[in-house]
């Protein structure tokens, strides 16, 4: 379970989070929607510690997050992540890339991780690709790599930030195929996105984000199609 | 009979200068090698510390970067003899082409610490990767490949300012084609000799340089 509680950031004279309170359950989908600087990455990298928070609290399976005392190396194991930017590691084949998270953080054997690895690929469609290097993949595959690779340390939570918006229309499928598959398999996962549709068929709940505050969250269907705030409205009207 | 001062070039000169191309190799080597391990730990500083630290280090490295190394090598050593402290003239070389080597390797590895996009250190620190990790194992690789060319350029250049050592005395390959000319006066063979084994060093360095890089793009 993530429990968020009252957390505020800024960058420097910009509060970009203005007090969230949001608790996401295990097995939950929750889909995060928002304009443009509205604080939805911002949110994620909190989740991970990417970024150092001001105030408030966000506990991970009863860790707190931003507790000095607290491992984030640790941490971070439980939360696997997905960028916009497809960021394999550009040196290393897929398999490789899939692979040194386990050898170096989890200790894990060359030959156990490599294995690993090829299994992680196999199950986002990926098998024939292990030794290819990113250069020669195309979005979608590298995309797919990356989530086969947050999968490799086990997580029992995955963060999506727009995982979908830098790739060519006919690419979004097959990483949308991907997340869904991931979703029936029970993952707890927060997907920031801006693919309402998507939204719609794969989230429990739907939260949107407006100027750094959560507005409005809900079922899909009663934010989609009765939104309580104008806001949400006017957001839904525009990307539609 | 007059007696001739000077006299013909012989076997044993080139046997010499190969020796003395060996001392320039070795005087290069050393400081490439020095200069690099300190250039990079400060290219990282630089990169990675806050902006009064990347000043200061920025500031200081200007100055080897901008004072010519001949003014630089006979300063040092001057400023040791006088003190009291004389070294041989190979190490005072040394540690004067290192500090300079340094200073011109640690804004080659700033900008390969910066070539390595931010995202990709956060999707590295995500997997649980520790700091030290992330330098180690995703930002050593790919801002080595990225600036891998710029960090031969320097070596490259290294060896022939190696040159400069021989003003505070150290016989290196300038230094023996200066001495042998002063007495065969056979200029232009000399200089020609020496200006091919000057190739001689760095061509194997660029050579292996394009082969490490071909390698990386498969
Ligand atoms: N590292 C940073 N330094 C300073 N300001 C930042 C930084 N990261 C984000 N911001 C600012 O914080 C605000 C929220 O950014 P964030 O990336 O969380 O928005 P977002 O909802 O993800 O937007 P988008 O849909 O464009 O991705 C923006 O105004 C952004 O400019
Ligand atoms: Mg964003």
């Amino acid at each position: 379970m993530i429990e968020i509680k009252d957390l505020k950031k800024s960058f420097g004279e910009l509060q970009v989070l203005k007090g969230i309170d949001l608790t996401v359950n295990n097995g939950e989908v929750l889909s995060v929607i928002g304009s443009s600087g509205s604080g939805k990455s911002t949110l994620l990298y909190c989740i991970n510690a990417l970024e150092p928070i001001d105030s408030g609290s966000i506990l991970v399976d009863s860790i707190s997050v931003h507790d000095k005392a607290t491992d984030v190396n640790k941490l971070r194991q439980k939360i696997g992540m997905v960028f916009q930017q497809f960021n394999m590691f550009p040196h290393l084949t897929a398999q490789e890339n899939v692979a040194l998270a386990p050898r170096k953080v989890k200790k894990m054997s060359k030959k156990d991780a490599m294995d690993l690895a090829a299994r992680q690929l196999e199950h986002v469609g990926l098998g024939e690709k292990v030794d290819s290097y990113p250069s020669a993949l195309s979005g979608g595959q590298q995309q797919r790599v990356a989530i086969a690779r947050a999968l490799a340390m086990e997580p029992s939570y995955m963060l999506f930030d727009e995982a979908t918006s830098a790739l060519d229309p006919e690419l979004v499928g097959e990483v949308e195929d991907t997340m869904r598959m991931l979703a029936k398999e029970g993952m707890t996962m927060i997907l920031v996105t801006h693919e309402i549709n998507f939204a719609r068929d794969v989230s429990d709940r739907i939260a949107f984000f407006h100027q750094g505050r959560m507005e409005e969250i809900n079922s899909p269907d009663q934010l989609i199609n009765h939104p309580a705030s104008e806001h949400t409205a006017k957001f839904l009207s525009n990307v539609r | 009979m007059a007696i001739n001062v000077f006299s013909e070039l012989q076997p044993k000169d080139l046997l010499f200068l190969g020796e003395a191309a060996l001392r320039t190799l070795e005087i290069s080597l050393t400081a490439i090698g020095i200069g690099s391990v300190f250039g990079a730990i400060f290219g990282w500083m630089m990169s990675e510390g806050n902006r009064i630290v990347t000043f200061i280090i920025n500031a200081i490295l200007d100055i080897f970067r901008s004072v010519p190394l001949i003014i630089q090598l006979i300063l040092f050593d001057s400023f040791i003899s006088i003190a009291g402290y004389p070294l041989p003239a190979f190490v005072s070389g040394t540690i004067v082409l290192s500090v300079y080597t340094a200073a011109l390797v640690a804004n080659v590895a700033r900008g390969g610490v910066e070539a390595v996009p931010a995202s990709l250190r956060r999707a590295s620190r995500s997997l649980g990767l520790s700091y030290w990790q992330d330098l180690r194992y995703i930002v050593w690789p790919v801002g080595l490949r990225a600036v891998f060319p710029s960090w031969i350029g320097v070596a490259l250049s290294v060896v022939k300012d190696s040159a400069l050592v021989s003003v505070i005395g150290y016989v290196e390959l300038l230094k023996a084609s200066q001495i042998l000319i002063t007495r065969t006066q056979d200029t232009f063979v000399i200089l020609t000799i020496a200006g091919l084994f000057y190739f001689a060093l760095s061509y194997p360095i660029s050579k292996a340089s394009e082969y490490i890089e071909r390698r990386w793009n498969q």
